[in-house]
């Protein structure tokens, strides 16, 4: 579904990214994992167009997506949540997933009618899916940042994306929320069988949950396979784990 | 169309100030008439550029052109053409829209104060083209003594055709905000940077609110000729931007109908304290800083604030 394919990115001379290959079947649960600075952030932003690759090429669907903006990889079928808090701080919760709804239902610019009555059972279902229907109507700028992340996510469900990535679901987030949002990730794959790359520090939760994991270190691309593999892996236990 | 956006409660003292407004040009001097007058035609004007302005947060530094484009089309189709008199009354807020559009399409590609820099840059040379043609539009003399339908021609006729203008443009830009078009507008402001991750095409909606906007900048200014009956380049100065942009941040750019209280605190200001002194600005130098101090959200935008339902919950979970 998704072919990353040799992407190199640099800022001047430092290079973020560089040769990494990752792919991504449909239906499957991807998770990136590799240390601070290791490009992960710098990788989605590639994906999803908040930056241009300078090499290389993003198959997705079997187009190349590289160097489209990003509203355009989104109406692809491409949303993402934000590592960083990334939400209408001055819109409701209901307000801010409604935007995402409104997109895709391609009415954002529809002016003569009024917004509060359109994508209204859309946008209830996705906070009733996520557990923020009870707190529908609170300015997100007031949330806890708990409760912040699992907006992030529902917005990117709001465009009903094929392919859902998630940057550190769980950062900064109690032991309860970490454990209640893996839950809803889980979920949320089976349920709405939605494909998922995300990508997290904590090991634990990338080896339980996901099928295949991608190692970055320095911007390149370790190794991709199954748990199994990926521990397994020389290389990844030198760089990585610590050579356990 | 109106389901759902508006509360038959808060529309009772509405409709009583505009009771009020219908019945006082025959009880008031004229002078009086002529001021509320400007005063809508000018609140217009402040509102056209809080859509892009507070809903946006474009920063439209010279607003001012297009009101000047409106008025200056107007009023040369009025004067100088044999055309039918509603075609210039039409042809003002096109005109308007679409220079907002030519100018728009470059601006879109900045941000915040370069847009606002830029925006400047052109819309100075606008001015200068007006200033400068003295054979086609009369240079810094402007244009005096503009025909009127005989409609429209007196003042009190004036006073409620504007009047009745600005309700039907404020109910329009009430019902833009409320649309998915404002919202997403709104959203844009909050984080442009997310909404184009949803899917929004940012550039392309900011440069449609600024066609919008523009429309009704040239409305205004259509209004300002049937007010005034003459134009000059100083609606097209950078120095009515600035004020333009004061009324809103006076009022309160996050409301709705804050700048039409900016917008009238503004007149009432040039025009009484002026009376006394030419240096009035001096008078709303000082407001400014106060303002700016001790209500950041604008007059309006501190009066609502007190009322929200919520505003004591958001409170007290800043606090935990």
């Amino acid at each position: 579904m998704l072919q990353v394919e040799a992407v190199d990115k640099s800022f001047g001379d430092f290079m973020a990214v560089c040769q990494a290959n990752l792919s991504v079947g449909r239906g499957e649960l991807v998770a990136v994992i590799g240390p601070n600075g290791a490009g992960k952030t710098t990788l989605f932003n590639l994906i999803t167009g908040q930056l241009w690759p300078d090499r290389g090429e993003i198959i997705f669907g079997g187009e190349d997506i590289s160097g489209l903006p990003s509203y355009q990889i989104c109406k692809r079928g491409i949303a993402r949540s934000f590592q960083i808090v990334n939400i209408f701080p001055r819109l409701t919760i209901f307000g801010n997933v409604q935007v995402a709804v409104l997109s895709q239902q391609r009415r954002s610019s529809n002016l003569f009618l009024p917004a509060q009555n359109l994508a209204v059972e859309e946008t209830k279902s996705i906070l009733e899916s996520v557990g923020l229907s009870d707190k529908a109507t609170h300015i997100a700028g007031s949330l806890s940042h708990g409760d912040q992340k699992i907006l992030e996510i529902a917005i990117a469900l709001g465009n009903e994306p094929e392919l859902l990535i998630l940057d550190e679901p769980t950062a900064g987030m109690s032991p309860e929320e970490t454990a209640a949002t893996l839950e809803l990730i889980k979920n949320l794959a089976s349920s709405k069988g939605l494909t998922i790359l995300f990508c997290e520090h904590d090991m634990d939760v990338v080896f339980s949950i996901a099928q295949s994991i991608m190692v970055m270190h320095q911007g390149r691309t370790l190794v991709q396979g199954n748990p199994e593999e990926v521990k397994g892996n020389k290389k990844v236990q030198e760089a990585y784990l610590g050579g356990e | 169309m109106f389901r759902g956006i508006i509360d038959l409660k808060s529309l009772w003292p509405i409709a009583a100030i505009f009771i009020v407004l219908l019945i006082l040009p025959p009880i008031l001097p004229r002078f009086y008439t002529y001021i509320l007058a400007l005063i809508f035609v000018t609140s217009l004007l402040a509102m056209s550029l809080n859509l892009v302005l507070g809903h946006g947060m474009i920063f439209q530094f010279h607003h001012g052109v297009f009101y000047g484009v409106g008025a200056y089309t107007a009023a040369l189709m009025l004067a100088k053409s044999s055309l039918p008199m509603w075609v210039g009354f039409v042809a003002g807020p096109l005109m308007a829209a679409v220079v907002g559009l030519i100018i728009g399409w470059f601006c879109v590609r900045l941000t915040r104060l370069y847009f606002g820099m830029l925006q400047i840059s052109l819309g100075s040379l606008i001015w200068a083209i007006v200033f400068r043609w003295y054979s086609f539009t009369g240079g810094d003399d402007g244009i005096h003594g503009i025909p009127m339908p005989p409609l429209i021609s007196s003042l009190n006729n004036a006073y409620y055709f504007i009047l009745i203008i600005l309700v039907i443009c404020l109910v329009a830009l009430y019902l833009i905000l409320k649309s998915p078009f404002g919202s997403t507008l709104e959203a844009i402001r909050d984080n442009p940077q997310r909404c184009e991750a949803v899917g929004v095409n940012v550039r392309r909606h900011q440069l449609m609110a600024i066609v919008i906007s523009t429309f009704f900048a040239g409305i205004a200014g259509v209004l300002f000729v049937v007010l005034e009956r003459s134009v000059f380049p100083d609606l097209l100065f950078w120095v009515l931007s600035l004020e333009i942009f004061i009324m809103c941040l006076l009022g309160g750019w996050f409301t709705f109908a804050g700048p039409i209280l900016g917008a009238a605190i503004m007149v009432a200001l040039r025009t009484f304290i002026g009376i006394f002194t030419e240096y009035w600005t001096l008078i709303l130098g000082v407001i400014l800083i106060l303002l700016i101090f001790f209500l950041p959200e604008g007059v309006m935008g501190y009066f609502l604030e007190g009322f929200k339902p919520h505003a004591k919950e958001v409170a007290e979970r800043r606090g935990e």
